[in-house]
């Protein structure tokens, strides 16, 4: 039963009205019992898939369009067919969520991990893999702890190990944990670490995890929200899956949206239909900004995301559409900035994360994200030098050349670049911190402007009009 | 004197069965000796190469890439205080001077009584409860000046039950019933599962000829 109210044992989760298919068993405090999710269904989609053929199976989440919900958005069904005919293959669950505004992986994780288990055994059915290894971020213990006690019930019920329900189909999930390090959410990063070694991601090609994947075997990486999504898909059927959300991406999105609006949390909302308006302002959703202030910028998909303006507040939550306005969905996370917010201390913190967690392989990641932030940081404290705006743009450029993904600013007549962006590096880390950096200075240049001595240091709107001068005039 | 003591050899030793290759089981058992000894030693990471037949120095790689293993000694208690975007654009980082000034330490300090170790953190998952921060990665929401100054009291005076001694995750451990198993082997002897085996659709080349 919605109640359109925050939900006092899940801190930050709304119970929003609309379908609820990943957050169903939210309402319930002790969701994460294995009694309690029993009596609510758990595993009864497995009884049913374990009746049909493994290829079935797959075919019915292709026909579903299962958007991977981990940023890239890329259909699952699909990704399960890129796998070569070798085994042993593994699933490796990706639940390193570290995405800066991004927790829904988090809730699911330590709400339902049942949900989520068995979403694991129906892939590993489906794909003939022989373990799934369940890998959770180091920081979440009370995630590590609910999935541990759920797996160890599980177990117990004979749901999974060994003759699952009673069939011969035997599948281990073993349950893994990292030890602070976001690269590792990238998938090949993820497959080092579990191997035992610095989390470092692959060159691609040749290692596309689903053919050279764990120890160079195939291996299907999917995100937490991905599998939980299955059972419900395998109980009520691709059709009734596509009734919710857009055509082109069906289903719904769990989304945290946090910062300066009245109520943040995390929703689960269907894709494609609401706009970022909706979301922000809407008595359903965020019900507007806090103190009736103005916004000033909002992230739409993560700190990997370039940021978005006013004028994108009416565009759809749908990726190709977000693409197309120079950002993206990413992993759901959206962050709202007021009018009170600073563009240059706001940049240099997203930037100064991909500096730290920049994991060295790359050098024009491991020095230009270094770079960036010593930049940003004297320019925050008064120390820029004039040229430092267009060394930044440059330094960016050698990370992610060309011109980069970003919003249209029809004031400037300066029109969108779509995403995603050009990269010189192995994985997406470094490009993603030019993100924030090309969207603040095209849109708000005059603000690092203002605080580099020797340049403008007075904003266009306070200088010294007529008016003014006359005013000043009749006062002296 | 801080390798394993023997009954985490024994949980070592199951770790370490439930992965396709020893090595993968590092990280586990990095957290393990954490969890002893409130930090990884060196020694430990001696033992650790032992039981999984690599070298010492490819423990320390490993252990040296992620932030949360600590290499000596750190405070009874971790304050992790995010600062990231979200927690900044709501207080974080006034909350982190504030604990700077309570505690009198900077960031990657520790209390001179070995209580607390402060760390400003990236994203830590709880964006919509900002300024939110973690002590030994259990959660506080929302929390404003008074609100850190009553924790900090409370884990001083030890009314804080729920927080465990830094280095210890999660308290209830996955245990692998070997009756229960499907069984984990190398990959090297590891095939295609029976059961997918006897469900996979016949070649169309065989059917044509049955």
């Amino acid at each position: 039963m919605a109640t359109n109210a925050y939900v006092e044992h899940a801190p930050g989760y709304v119970d929003n009205v609309g379908p609820k298919i990943v957050t169903s068993r939210f309402g319930d405090p002790e969701s994460f019992k294995l009694e309690r999710a029993e009596a609510t269904d758990a595993y009864s989609a497995l009884r049913a898939v374990l009746q049909m053929k493994p290829d079935e199976v797959h075919g019915q989440v292709r026909e579903a369009v299962l958007l991977g919900r981990g940023g890239a958005g890329f259909p699952a069904g699909v990704k399960w067919g890129f796998m070569p005919p070798i085994w042993p293959r593994y699933l490796v669950v990706n639940g390193d969520e570290s995405e800066p505004g991004t927790y829904k992986d988090r809730l699911l994780m330590e709400r339902d991990p049942h949900q989520l288990i068995e979403g694991c055994i129906i892939t590993c059915y489906a794909l003939g893999l022989n373990t799934c290894f369940l890998y959770v971020r180091g920081e979440m213990a009370l995630a590590q702890e609910r999935i541990a006690e759920a797996l160890n019930d599980a177990y117990e019920a004979g749901y999974v190990g060994r003759n699952i329900m009673g069939t011969d189909v035997s599948i281990d999930v073993v349950l893994t944990w990292g030890a602070g390090a976001y690269i590792v959410g990238e998938e090949t990063a993820l497959i080092e670490s579990l191997e035992g070694n610095r989390g470092m991601p692959r060159l691609k090609p040749p290692f596309f995890p689903a053919a050279k994947g764990l120890y160079m075997k195939p291996t299907i990486v999917n995100n937490v929200e991905t599998l939980a999504n299955l059972p419900w898909i395998m109980l009520n059927g691709p059709e009734a899956y596509k009734k919710y959300g857009s055509e082109k991406s069906p289903g719904t999105r769990m989304l945290a949206i946090s910062g300066h609006v009245n109520r943040p949390g995390v929703y689960e909302v269907e894709q494609g239909k609401v706009t970022f308006r909706d979301l922000f302002y809407g008595d359903n959703y965020c019900q507007g900004i806090r103190d009736d202030n103005d916004l000033k910028m909002f992230i739409p998909g993560g700190g990997s995301a370039p940021w978005f303006f006013e004028e994108q507040l009416d565009l759809p939550l749908e990726a190709a559409d977000v693409g197309a306005a120079g950002s993206m969905l990413g992993s759901g996370a959206i962050v709202v900035m007021d009018e009170t917010a600073d563009a240059v201390k706001a940049c240099l913190r997203v930037v100064r994360f991909f500096a730290r967690e920049s994991c060295g392989k790359c050098t024009p990641c491991r020095e230009g994200t270094t770079w960036e932030e010593k930049i940003l940081q004297r320019i925050q404290d008064g120390h820029g030098r004039p040229e430092d705006i267009d060394l930044l743009l440059d330094i960016g450029s050698q990370i992610s050349p060309g011109p980069y993904p970003a919003a249209a600013f029809e004031a400037a007549g300066e029109t969108a670049v779509p995403f995603p962006p050009k990269q010189t590096t192995i994985c997406p880390l470094g490009p993603s911190s030019v993100a924030p950096i090309v969207s603040a200075v095209r849109r708000f240049r005059h603000e690092f402007e203002a605080k580099i001595p020797g340049t403008l240091r007075v904003p266009s709107s306070f200088a010294l009009t007529d008016e003014t001068s006359s005013a000043e005039e009749v006062a002296s | 004197m801080s390798r394993l003591n023997p009954d985490n050899v024994l949980l070592a030793k199951e770790i370490i069965g439930r992965y396709p290759r020893p090595k993968s089981a590092l990280i586990p058992l990095l957290h393990l000796a954490q969890e002893q000894a409130g930090y990884v030693s060196n020694d430990a990471m001696e033992h650790i190469a032992e039981l999984t037949g690599v070298t010492p120095a490819e423990v320390l790689g490993t252990c040296s890439f992620y932030e949360m293993f600590k290499r000596e000694q750190v405070g009874k208690y971790m304050v992790n205080i995010c600062t990231n975007i979200s927690c900044q654009l709501n207080g974080g980082e006034e909350l982190l001077h504030h604990a700077e000034k309570t505690l009198g330490i900077r960031p990657g300090g520790t209390t001179d009584d070995g209580m607390f170790t402060l760390e400003d953190v990236e994203c830590i998952a709880a964006c919509t409860e900002a300024p939110c921060l973690q002590v030994n990665y259990r959660y506080e929401y929302r929390i404003d000046n008074d609100g850190f100054d009553k924790l900090i009291g409370d884990l001083r005076d030890g009314n804080r039950y729920d927080v465990p001694h830094h280095g210890t995750l999660a308290r209830i451990r996955q245990h692998l019933d070997p009756e229960r198993a499907a069984g984990i082997e190398a990959p090297e002897v590891t095939g295609k599962p029976q059961w997918f085996a006897d469900r996979e659709p016949e070649p169309e080349s065989e059917k044509e000829t049955a």
